[in-house]
């Protein structure tokens, strides 16, 4: 006989059968049977966030770093409406997650009931699905789907509106939580059409100039192992978008470095000369490929994503192939292989090496520029601090970052040898990640070193998380980027505006960020002085500190603009490259 | 170019509004939508009609496609199919016009199914295009109300739209 548990109580249950290890979440009368289920047991922890959107961002940051799902639990009315913004930060991104949102009683729904909002209602477009608890005995099944539909295929958050009738305490049901659940109307890709992915070997060996064009999905599908060891039997250049960082190793060789808006030289102009692109996992957003009518005008199109809907959304793909990516690469492989023993002059060697010496001749030109001199006297440059946490970190930290200039050096300059390890809202970009986003990847990797590269005007967005990190003792260390500045909107207004800087300046009113950080209990170190930067970030990151929060004040020089970006409505070769842009196009 | 668009949808509470939701979000538009169980009253048939080149009706499918509840999805205009649309439409029909109007309805093959002293209900069923031409061909009457069920179609032949 089936146990009899209240919903409640099975709604926790029902989370440790799913190997639940955190909730993050904040209570409220909704949900307060919940809250009460939870104080009786001990397997799953419950961690207390001070606002819904970063729990959110806690969970989103935890799924990206473990490849686990996030789990919310907010109140009902504002609680949900809080954590949207969090919810639409990890749909654009494809992230697993699973909210769970209390409701008012189902006799109340309609009336207009104290704290009602119609979750399903309000977040239908930014969820992969929605479930509206009926009875207390449906919802073991309720949360073993959620969490098969935001694992599987695409991932995405799904959101359980519950309303608190159906976890009274007083009713009960048997509870049985099923081993599987089957879906007659969903069933995601798994391998790979066989005839295109031969087809995809043969257009991938007549290459004479290939990119290989890797995004999150690799990084989401777990199939870096797969991709990297594909790129190295071709000898192939790999670039990666802003989410697929990590996807190849950074520190390769043969990668270019990220590609689109503020994309590498070499990544972009590879992209524009490309005559077969391989792309895997990536969906051809509009900051990677510019205007799409320009869009690399002689490359064969072969693209892989576990996702129809993504294939030919912008760019029509001459080789659609619809599958599970780390599944398709594997086979991939093989039939690459296989190719190249029957056609054993593939691919074309003496074209590819001319095609590597072009790309060398691009990055030795106006490629990054990753040995900065930390210049006495000089203003900080926020590539250096980068550069600078990527030596003291030896390159081996988790990063999380928030939007802006900020974000854009950090995944220049920052060389991710691995993925998951760079972590960003790169779809919706969500000021107000960043710290939250940390927290989570500290809590689902305790003892790994964690650094938030933030922005004053984003880190102030959720700063108020600096007091959940104390209640958990969770050492992050926080760079900020201090500019003084929203600075990536004032770049765009010093290049599109005539320099009018609308509504992006507060110097005259930002916190003292030191004393404020060791007013919420934890460490601050102010830097001024280039000199002073590597000995701050040492001292950050050393022994001392290694259980303890600190924010790194880092005075940057305002000025500065993120380069290389693409030039409005331009092909991906069409890149403004300083201050002062040359005529580059003459050139190439 | 117009397209017919056939679905089979888990017959759920949300699931129509995901659906709907679906084409204002992605900026789709629906010229009709008509909605009712089957047979099967675990799904509902869902006809709706809408406008865009090829790639865009691909689209539509696709995302069709990822809404969860969505079990299948045909484009009914590729093939051979016959769609049809029911109206009812209430007339002003006094004086001399009122013979007019009875021939009219008698040419498009509609019934007359309420009459009054001045006015003429008249159900008229076929392809959308035979209705709006039957609303042109009445000319100068007054049309006091129209109701359109928006169009059901259905494939020619051996092909059916099931599980
Ligand atoms: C929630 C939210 N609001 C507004 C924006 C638009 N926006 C993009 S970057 C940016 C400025 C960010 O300033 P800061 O965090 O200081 O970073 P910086 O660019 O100065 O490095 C703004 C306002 C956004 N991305 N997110
Ligand atoms: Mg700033």
């Amino acid at each position: 006989m089936a146990e009899a548990l209240s919903g409640g109580d099975m709604l926790i249950r029902a989370l440790q059968d799913a190997g639940v290890e955190y909730i993050f979440g904040y209570p409220g009368g909704a949900a307060l049977h919940i809250y009460d289920a939870i104080f009786r047991q001990q397997k799953v922890e419950h961690i207390l966030v001070r606002h819904e959107q970063a729990a959110t961002h806690m969970a989103d940051g935890y799924a990206r770093a473990t490849g686990k799902p996030g789990v919310v639990l907010v109140t009902s009315g504002p609680g949900a409406t809080n954590a949207i913004t969090g919810i639409a930060t990890a749909f654009m991104d494809s992230i697993p997650m699973v909210v769970i949102s209390g409701q008012v009683p189902t006799s109340l729904i309609g009336t207009d009931a104290f704290q009602e909002t119609d979750m399903v209602g309000v977040c239908r477009p930014v969820v992969k699905h929605s479930f509206m608890v009926r009875n207390c005995a449906e919802i073991p099944t309720v949360v073993r789907k959620a969490f098969h539909i935001a694992t599987t295929g695409r991932p995405g958050p799904v959101v359980i509106d519950v309303p608190k009738d159906t976890t009274d305490p007083g009713i009960t049901a048997p509870y049985h939580f099923p081993e599987s659940v089957s879906l007659r109307s969903y069933n995601p890709a798994t391998r790979g059409n066989g005839r295109q992915i031969r087809k995809a070997a043969e257009v991938l060996l007549g290459a004479k100039r290939p990119v290989i064009y890797a995004g999150g999905g690799v990084v989401l599908g777990d199939a870096s192992a797969q991709l990297t060891r594909l790129a190295r039997a071709l000898g192939y250049p790999v670039t990666n978008t802003l989410m697929g960082l990590g996807a190849f190793p950074g520190n390769d060789d043969q990668f270019l470095g990220m590609l689109g808006m503020h994309g590498t030289f070499e990544a972009n102009m590879a992209m524009h000369h490309a005559d077969v692109i391989l792309a895997v996992g990536a969906r051809f957003d509009d900051r990677v490929t510019n205007d799409p009518r320009k869009f690399c005008p002689d490359a064969t199109i072969i693209h892989i994503d576990v996702d129809p809907a993504s294939i030919s959304k912008i760019i029509q793909a001459h080789v659609p192939i619809v599958g599970d990516v780390a599944l398709v690469l594997d086979e991939l492989e093989t039939q690459v292989a296989s190719e190249q023993a029957r056609r054993p002059d593939c691919p074309d060697r003496e074209a590819l090496a001319l095609w590597w010496e072009q790309i060398r001749g691009w990055r030795r030109d106006h490629g990054l520029d990753h040995h900065l001199p930390a210049e006495p006297g000089k203003p900080i440059l926020p590539q250096l601090a980068i550069q600078m946490l990527y030596k003291v970190t030896n390159g081996e930290a988790f990063v999380t970052s928030d939007v802006g200039q900020h974000q854009m050096f950090a995944a220049q300059y920052y060389r991710f040898h691995a993925p998951r390890r760079w972590i960003n809202s790169g779809g919706l970009g969500t000021m107000g990640f960043g710290l939250p986003a940390a927290m989570g990847v500290q809590f689902g990797h305790p003892d790994a070193v964690v650094a938030c590269v933030t922005g004053e005007g984003s880190f102030m967005m959720n700063m108020q998380e600096l007091s959940t990190c104390l209640q958990y003792g969770l050492p992050i260390k926080i760079i900020n980027l201090n500019n003084q500045a929203l600075g990536m909107v004032k770049q765009w207004q010093d290049m599109q505006y005539g320099g009018r800087h609308s509504q992006s300046t507060y110097s005259d009113s930002l916190p003292d960020f030191k004393t404020l950080i060791e007013a919420f209990g934890h460490v601050g170190i102010k830097v001024e002085r280039a000199e002073d930067l590597e000995p701050a970030l040492r001292e950050a990151f050393s022994e001392r500190y290694r259980r303890k929060l600190v924010f790194v004040d880092v005075w940057v020089d305002p000025n500065e603009h993120v380069y290389p970006m693409a030039v409005r409505g331009g092909s991906m070769r069409d890149m403004i490259l300083s201050k002062t842009p040359a005529g580059l196009e003459d050139n190439y | 170019m117009r397209h017919i668009i056939a679905v089979l949808l888990e017959n759920e509470a949300g699931a129509l509004s995901r659906v709907v939701g679906l084409f204002s979000q992605r900026n789709y538009n629906i010229d009709s939508l008509t909605v009712a169980p089957t047979e099967d009253p675990t799904l509902s048939r869902l006809t709706l009609v809408t406008t865009g080149d090829d790639s865009k009706i691909e689209q539509i499918i696709k995302h069709l496609y990822k809404v969860i509840e969505v079990v299948k999805v045909v484009d009914l205009s590729e093939s051979d199919h016959v769609e049809r649309e029911l109206m009812l439409i209430k007339l002003r029909a006094e004086g001399p016009t009122r013979d007019e109007v009875k021939r009219s309805v008698d040419i498009f093959r509609g019934q007359i199914i309420d009459v009054t002293a001045t006015t003429y209900t008249v159900q008229l069923s076929g392809p959308s295009e035979k209705l709006d031409a039957f609303i042109r061909a009445i000319g100068k009457t007054t049309i006091l109300e129209v109701v359109r069920s928006g169009v059901s179609g259905i494939s020619r032949g051996e092909k059916v739209l099931s599980l």
